[in-house]
C-alpha cells in the first residue's frame, strides 16, 4: 500500500459515510421549479381575490355563494400548486440522481421523506381544522411555519443548507401572524421567492461545475 | 514507531471497511440496505458481516417484518474504536509522507 492508495481509501470512506447518511441528489432546480409554481399560483389567487372583491362591490355586499365558490377554488388551486411543484421537483432531483448514478429511492431518501412528512402532516391537519372553523387568515402563516419546521427536521438527512431555508420560512410565518391580512404576500415571498433564491444558490454551489464536467 | 502497525488487518478488505463506514454514521442498517449501498451480492456481504461480528465489531439484530426476516446491524463500542484508530493511522501515514 502506498500513500496514493491510502488517500483513495480515506476519500472512499468519506464518500460512503456521506452517501449512506444523507440524500445528496436534491437538485437546486427542484427549488426553482417549486418557486415558479408558487409564484404562478399566487398570481392566479391574487386575480381571483380581485374578481371576488369587484363582485362584492357590484352586488353591493357579501354573498354566501360567492364566498363558498372562492373558498373551494382556492383550496383546489393550492392542491394543484403542491402537485405541480412536487412533480417537477421530483423530476429534477431524479435527473440529478441519474446523472450521478445514484438511486433516488434508498434509505436516505426514505429518511428525508419521513422527516418532512411528520411536521407536514401535522400542519395539514391543523390547517384542515382552520378551514373547517373558517379562520382563513391563519392558513398562510401555518403553511409557512409547518413547512419550515419540516425542512429543518429533514436537513439532518440531506444537504444541510436546506436548514436555512427552513428557518427563513419559519421567520416569515411568525411575522405573518402579526400581519394577518397579508397572508398572500407572505405566502408568495415564502413559497415563491425564497424557493427560487435557494434553488439558484444550491445549483450554483453544487451543480454548476458538475454539469460542465458531464 | 512503525505506523503500519496501527492499521487494522481486518480493514484491509474494502468491503469490511465500507460496512464499518456506513454503520459508524447510521444507528441501525438492514442487510438489504447494506447490500444496496455497497453494491454487493448476498453471499459476499454475509461472509464479511460474519467476520466483523466474530471480532465483536458489530451487533446483529434479528427481527421480522410481517413474515419476512429482517436482519439489522449496528456498530459496537469496540467496532467504533477500532474503526476510528484505523482512520487515524491512515491519516498519520499520509501526513508523515507529506
Amino acid at each position: 500500500m502506498n500513500e496514493q492508495q491510502h488517500l483513495e481509501t480515506l476519500s472512499d470512506i468519506k464518500r460512503i459515510m456521506e452517501r449512506s447518511s444523507r440524500f445528496i441528489s436534491l437538485s437546486g432546480l427542484s427549488g426553482v421549479w417549486a418557486g415558479l409554481s408558487g409564484l404562478a399560483g399566487a398570481w392566479i389567487a391574487y386575480n381571483w381575490l380581485n374578481n371576488y372583491y369587484n363582485a362584492w362591490e357590484a352586488h353591493g355586499g357579501y354573498s354566501d355563494a360567492d364566498f363558498a365558490g372562492l373558498r373551494i377554488k382556492l383550496i383546489l388551486l393550492a392542491a394543484a400548486v403542491v402537485l405541480v411543484a412536487l412533480a417537477g421537483g421530483t423530476y429534477f432531483t431524479w435527473r440529478r440522481a441519474r446523472r450521478n448514478q445514484l438511486p433516488i429511492w434508498d434509505p436516505t431518501s426514505r429518511k428525508v421523506l419521513v422527516n418532512i412528512a411528520i411536521p407536514l402532516a401535522t400542519g395539514a391537519f391543523f390547517i384542515l381544522g382552520l378551514i373547517a372553523d373558517n379562520q382563513p387568515a391563519l392558513i398562510a402563516p401555518s403553511c409557512l411555519v409547518f413547512y419550515g419546521l419540516a425542512l429543518v427536521n429533514a436537513s439532518k438527512y440531506t444537504l444541510s443548507d436546506i436548514r436555512y431555508l427552513g428557518i427563513a420560512e419559519i421567520v416569515l410565518g411568525i411575522l405573518n401572524v402579526f400581519f394577518l391580512r397579508r397572508g398572500l404576500y407572505f405566502w408568495t415571498l415564502g413559497f415563491g421567492v425564497l424557493h427560487i433564491i435557494y434553488g439558484i444558490v444550491m445549483w450554483w454551489k453544487y451543480e454548476r461545475t458538475a454539469k460542465a464536467g458531464s | 514507531m512503525n505506523p503500519i502497525g496501527n492499521l487494522n488487518k481486518l480493514f484491509d478488505s474494502r468491503i469490511r471497511l465500507g460496512v464499518m463506514s456506513i454503520l459508524v454514521v447510521n444507528e441501525e442498517v438492514s442487510f438489504n440496505d447494506l447490500k444496496q449501498m455497497l453494491e454487493l451480492t448476498d453471499g459476499n456481504l454475509a461472509s464479511h458481516l460474519t467476520t466483523l461480528e466474530e471480532n465483536g465489531y458489530l451487533k446483529v439484530h434479528k427481527g421480522f417484518v410481517g413474515r419476512k426476516t429482517n436482519t439489522t446491524y449496528s456498530i459496537t463500542k469496540a467496532g467504533e474504536k477500532a474503526f476510528k484508530s484505523h482512520l487515524a493511522a491512515l491519516e498519520n501515514m499520509i501526513r508523515s509522507i507529506e
